[in-house]
């Protein structure tokens, strides 16, 4: 595929040589070995960082991740009775309930955080590691992996654990709360989750993509900028 | 490095925010698409220091009726009571709930603040061109941009809330117009953040040729 297009840049043809995205700092990676990691030396961010066996084990997480995920939606989350009374509830419950209640904005945005972000999230996953350990990954495993770091921003699961336990413990002066199995189950997601998400090299996948660096222009950039350390 | 250090946009390179591969864009284009993963990439986020202040000022504006108006309304047989969020961290200080109420204020009354205190002087130190506190600039910024999300806990906890607590009728709980606005600090503070380009806080030095670590 030839990338000459005036909308594409240019590739600089030495791949060692990256800059900080917290400070634009130029510099060249030192190899690292699985597990090391590299840190900017003027603004300390971490540029980089290897994981052992990350495809492999992100795979294993994701995939029970998204078990975890239907059960956790699937199955009430919490119940409380009240005089002989009993309500309980899901997720998308509590959202609708919202709905319900004439707060629309705050419903979606419910929905999207505590839903459809971790769903995206999972999924994305899923896909781009499944991408990744094919023989030649395509580029829309780029394309996914891109938009990968929004889902993680928006995915709010953790955030929606602690937010359920408030609840829970406001309610419990009036009714008696009955937990119910979805929650244990979206505490272990939330662990999960986070194992999945720094279990992961984005790097690793990116190396592995197939894309067409044109040569020529790759070599003729390169020489204009790369001031030898 | 024994060279002096220098950044990518003094070589005229752009780095891709979301493969971090580095490219030249062709000449007299600004704005191009990284030629690995065809994000968009400029040397610096497009108009950041604007539209940052747009939603930091949006968000502080929406702060205050997200805290003066109530978030839930509760009715029981006795009465009906409105809660802002300041009073629910008050009611639901007991001696073994105090540190869930200390979670929600600190989730919902001091992260919210310090997130829009934080945006605002990193807006000013970076219009006015100051080197000075580099390092804690940039560590104020990783960590609003880390514990941003859990704002969105008071959310969480009135919508379930709100959700169960439906028993006519005996009691029932109603989210408050409140709701709506502490939804929208948190949303204009994330899109504050992701507006915002930490390599600004840098390039005064880097044109000054101060150098660090």
């Amino acid at each position: 595929m030839s990338r000459s297009n005036e909308f594409y840049n240019r590739p600089v043809a030495d791949l060692s040589l990256v800059s900080c995205h917290n400070c634009d700092l130029l510099q060249r990676l030192p190899p690292l070995a699985s597990g090391g990691s590299a840190r900017c030396p003027r603004c300390n961010e971490e540029i980089r960082r290897r994981r052992e066996d990350s495809l492999h084990r992100t795979l294993a997480l994701a995939i029970a991740a998204a078990l975890l995920y239907v059960v956790a939606n699937s199955v009430p989350m919490l119940g409380l009775t009240v005089v002989g009374r009993e309500a309980s509830t899901t997720v998308f419950g509590g959202a609708m309930q919202l709905w319900a209640d004439r707060r629309d904005t705050v419903s979606a945005l419910v929905l999207f955080t505590a839903m459809i972000a971790p769903a995206l999230q999972i999924g994305f996953m899923l896909a781009i590691v499944l991408g990744a350990l094919r023989e030649s990954p395509r580029r829309w495993v780029g394309v996914l992996l891109r938009h990968h770091r929004l889902t993680r921003i928006w995915s709010m699961i953790e955030v929606m654990m602690l937010g359920v336990l408030v609840a829970l413990t406001k309610i419990a002066d009036y009714a008696t709360v009955v937990p119910g199995l979805a929650l244990f189950v979206l505490g272990a997601l939330v662990f999960v989750l986070a194992a999945m998400q720094s279990g992961f090299d984005p790097d690793e996948v990116w190396e592995r993509i197939e894309w067409a660096a044109d040569a020529d222009v790759a070599s003729e950039a390169a020489g204009t900028v790369l001031p030898q350390a | 490095m024994s060279a002096a250090p220098s950044t990518a946009m003094q070589h005229g390179l752009q780095n891709c925010g979301a493969c971090g591969l580095l490219s030249l864009p062709a000449p007299g284009v600004e704005k191009g698409h990284c030629p690995r993963c065809a994000e968009p990439v400029a040397f610096r986020k497009r108009d950041s220091i604007q539209r940052t202040w747009a939603f930091v000022i949006a968000a502080a504006i929406c702060y205050i009726p997200a805290n003066v108006l109530p978030v839930l309304t509760t009715t029981t047989a006795t009465g009906t009571d409105s809660d802002t969020i300041l009073q629910g961290v008050i009611l639901l200080w007991s001696p073994t709930g105090w540190p869930l109420s200390l979670i929600v204020l600190i989730a919902s009354i001091i992260i919210p603040s310090a997130k829009i205190a934080v945006m605002a002087y990193l807006l000013v130190t970076v219009q006015r061109g100051s080197i000075r506190n580099n390092e804690q600039r940039i560590r104020l910024f990783r960590t609003v941009e880390f514990i941003g999300r859990w704002s969105m806990v008071d959310v969480f906890v009135d919508t379930f809330t709100a959700a169960l607590v439906q028993l006519q009728p005996l009691m029932s709980v109603e989210p408050g117009p409140g709701l709506f606005f502490f939804a929208m600090v948190v949303v204009l503070t994330m899109l504050a953040v992701e507006s915002f380009d930490p390599r600004l806080i840098w390039d005064a030095a880097s044109e000054q040729g101060v150098h660090y670590g």
